[in-house]
């Protein structure tokens, strides 16, 4: 260490990191320089937990945990405290721009493979509190007591039911009773407030720890570590203060000012932010003529609805969101960038994301006839994507594609005949197009065009 | 201290058994916390039995009714209504109400119910919980529709005794709770006529 700081640094330093937490973490960690659009996203998402914590800080003060008072204490908090539906909407909102930020932020993942080694555990730690962030939501959505708070909570909680043998006494170690009620409601609000902001804030310290050790991934996937000057500093990387707080300053700019285009002009998002049957208080008796879960949940909603028997479909649910734990293990291709990897990677992953837009949409609507067959093709969509992800890791022979072909659309015909059964079997037949359509262009259009080929990947990062 | 005192293999012992009575120690320790978890007493004694008057009931209602915190329903059966039930054996899953958990056993008919005309349920959709809708006439619920309940969750669907269709997400029966008559007009929800006598 060349200079010693002096006067009060100089006294906290000899007592306490600050100057060398710093350096580490800020002025002398070494990003890489070709950070793009897709890069604000992490930053965002730590804006989106602050504004959280702070407005749930203020919202709890006039807030009730009670069966009795809870929906009034919430439109006490919206009609007579003093900004109160200021803070409560920028809390309403802010969950759902947590959930735009989060996908966002995990799409880049996917994208760039950012989850590859050496960075497994950054995407472990993420996973983990996408899933407590999921847990977090869920609950802080009981708490206005309305009647969509009660019957969502009602719904997912009975999902714990359906697991064989310890099922209802599992739901009902969960809501502390027979249904859903003030021990509930309670519970929840002390989960929402303290455990799970406590757990997220952990899990967050993890998964920036683990980021700084291995240093940052970019858009060419080039490890900027591997090239370094004399000095021993990366030449592909740039201390991350001043250059990307700076660039982060001008991203929360504009996403403050979307934020607060949202907060003052449409809170409710026309239903999908806040969901319009959530403005009745909770009715024991009376269920909601369609309930749908927030949007943020919808896509794993539309699974659970698509498979017919109540555990498979929980079970295949859990799987959706597990499998993307196990990314890092499926995706082995070494080139980490889209910008490097086939033309059939990028329409894979293109169709894996309209297929999430999709389920998310099912998920809002009722079930009909047409629209449950659909949500069964797209489930189908969601988990092949992992199998054509992980055929992509390594070259392989046409045998293994037509194989994989024949074996995929043969096990997906056979369920179709002997297990789908629809009120309008055209339906069915219809609709088995997508994945068959799906499947030729992931595994076999490799054989007639060269949209498998990959391209070279730079020693260095090329802007 | 002179080093070759040490006794590694005493040293282990000693470790391994702290950390082996830490970790029971704690392990027990958790079980308060989750236990309180649980439903209270007070949970399990809110389920006192509910009586009520049907003398006004119009054939082809349904009151709705609290026991235990979930809705109980009492529907008044026209002749009409009890004569879809047979018809749609084929299309159930547990036309004869095999499932046990599902009623006491003086439902476990095709009827499921004491009298024709008076049906009681508990108003949950076996699924996931929701409350399903009384859509009485047929062809509300597609054009094959003989009347039923209807659960816009998941689009389960059940007959006029509460039995779940064959390829709906529900896979059981809608549950009848104990019940007897009192008198003509009067039913109590909660007990049997057996443990009522008990």
């Amino acid at each position: 260490m060349s200079e010693q700081s002096t006067g009060l640094l100089g006294w906290i330093d000899a007592r306490f990191p600050l100057s060398k937490m710093m350096r580490e973490h800020l002025s002398e960690y070494y990003a890489p320089k070709n950070f793009n659009f897709w890069y604000f996203f992490g930053s965002l998402a730590l804006l989106v937990l602050v504004i959280q914590i702070l407005s749930g800080i203020f919202l709890t003060m006039h807030y009730k945990p009670d069966a009795a008072l809870a929906f009034a204490s919430v439109e006490h908090i919206m009609r007579d405290v003093n900004w109160g539906w200021l803070i409560r909407y920028m809390h309403s909102t802010g969950a759902s721009f947590f959930f735009i930020v989060v996908y966002l932020h995990m799409f880049r993942g996917l994208m760039y493979g950012s989850f590859k080694n050496p960075r497994e555990l950054i995407w472990l730690f993420g996973m983990l509190i996408y899933v407590a962030l999921m847990a977090e939501a869920f609950m802080g959505y009981l708490l206005p007591w309305g009647n969509m708070s009660y019957w969502g909570a009602q719904v997912i909680i009975n999902l714990f039911n359906t697991i064989p043998f310890v099922g209802e006494a599992v739901s009902e170690w969960i809501r502390g009773d027979f249904v859903i009620s003030d021990a509930t409601l309670n519970r929840f609000f002390s989960l929402h407030v303290i455990a799970v902001p406590l757990a997220l804030l952990g899990l967050i310290v993890g998964h920036i720890l683990a980021l700084h050790e291995v240093g940052s991934n970019n858009p060419d996937g080039v490890e900027i570590k591997k090239t370094k000057g004399a000095d021993g500093i990366p030449l592909d990387g740039i201390p991350f203060h001043p250059y990307y707080t700076v660039k982060d300053i001008l991203g929360s700019v504009v996403f403050l000012a979307i934020f607060a285009f949202v907060i003052f002009f449409m809170p409710e998002m026309n239903g999908y932010f806040l969901e319009h049957a959530n403005f009745d208080p909770a009715n024991a008796l009376n269920t909601p003529d369609h309930i749908a879960p927030i949007w943020y949940f919808t896509p794993f909603y539309t699974v659970l609805r698509a498979i017919p028997d109540p555990f498979l479909g929980f079970m295949m649910m859990a799987m959706a969101i597990v499998v993307l734990f196990l990314l890092p293990w499926i995706d082995r291709n070494p080139i980490k960038s889209i910008r490097y990897r086939s033309t059939l990677f990028k329409i894979n992953l293109i169709i894996f994301v309209i297929t999430f837009i999709i389920l998310g949409y099912l998920g809002l609507k009722p079930v009909t006839d047409l629209f449950s067959q659909l949500a069964l093709r797209f489930t189908e969509l969601y988990f092949l994507f992992f199998f054509v992800l992980w055929a992509y890791s390594k070259p392989r022979s046409g045998g293994f594609w037509i194989g994989s072909f024949i074996v995929l659309l043969a096990g997906i015909t056979f369920y179709d005949l002997f297990m789908n059964s629809s009120e309008t079997p055209k339906y069915i037949w219809y609709t088995w197009v997508i994945p068959a359509a799906y499947l030729f262009i992931t595994l076999l259009l490799s054989q007639f065009t060269n949209w498998d080929a990959e391209k070279q990947v730079p020693e260095r990062v090329t802007s | 201290m002179a080093k070759d005192n040490i006794d590694p293999g005493r040293r282990k012992a000693l470790t391994t058994g702290t950390a082996v009575v830490g970790g029971v120690g704690a392990a027990v320790a958790i079980w308060p916390f989750l236990s309180s978890m649980n439903p209270s007493a007070s949970a399990l004694a809110a389920g006192a039995p509910v009586e009520v008057d049907i003398s006004k009931m119009e054939p082809g209602q349904q009151i709705q009714e609290v026991w235990r915190r979930k809705p109980v329903w009492i529907i008044r059966r026209t002749p009409e209504m009890v004569e879809t039930l047979s018809r749609l054996t084929e299309k159930l899953r547990d036309p004869d109400s095999l499932e046990e958990s599902q009623q006491p056993a003086f439902a476990q008919n095709e009827i499921r119910s004491i009298k024709d005309e008076f049906l009681v349920l508990i108003g949950i959709c076996t699924h996931l919980g929701c409350s399903p809708e009384f859509k009485p006439l047929p062809g509300e619920v597609g054009a094959t529709w003989l009347g039923g309940f209807y659960c816009a969750c998941h689009g389960s669907r059940f007959d006029l005794a509460g039995r779940v269709y064959k390829n709906v997400p529900a896979n059981k029966n809608l549950e009848v709770p104990p019940y007897h008559f009192i008198s003509e007009n009067r039913i109590l929800i909660g007990m049997t006529e057996d443990e009522a006598k008990a």
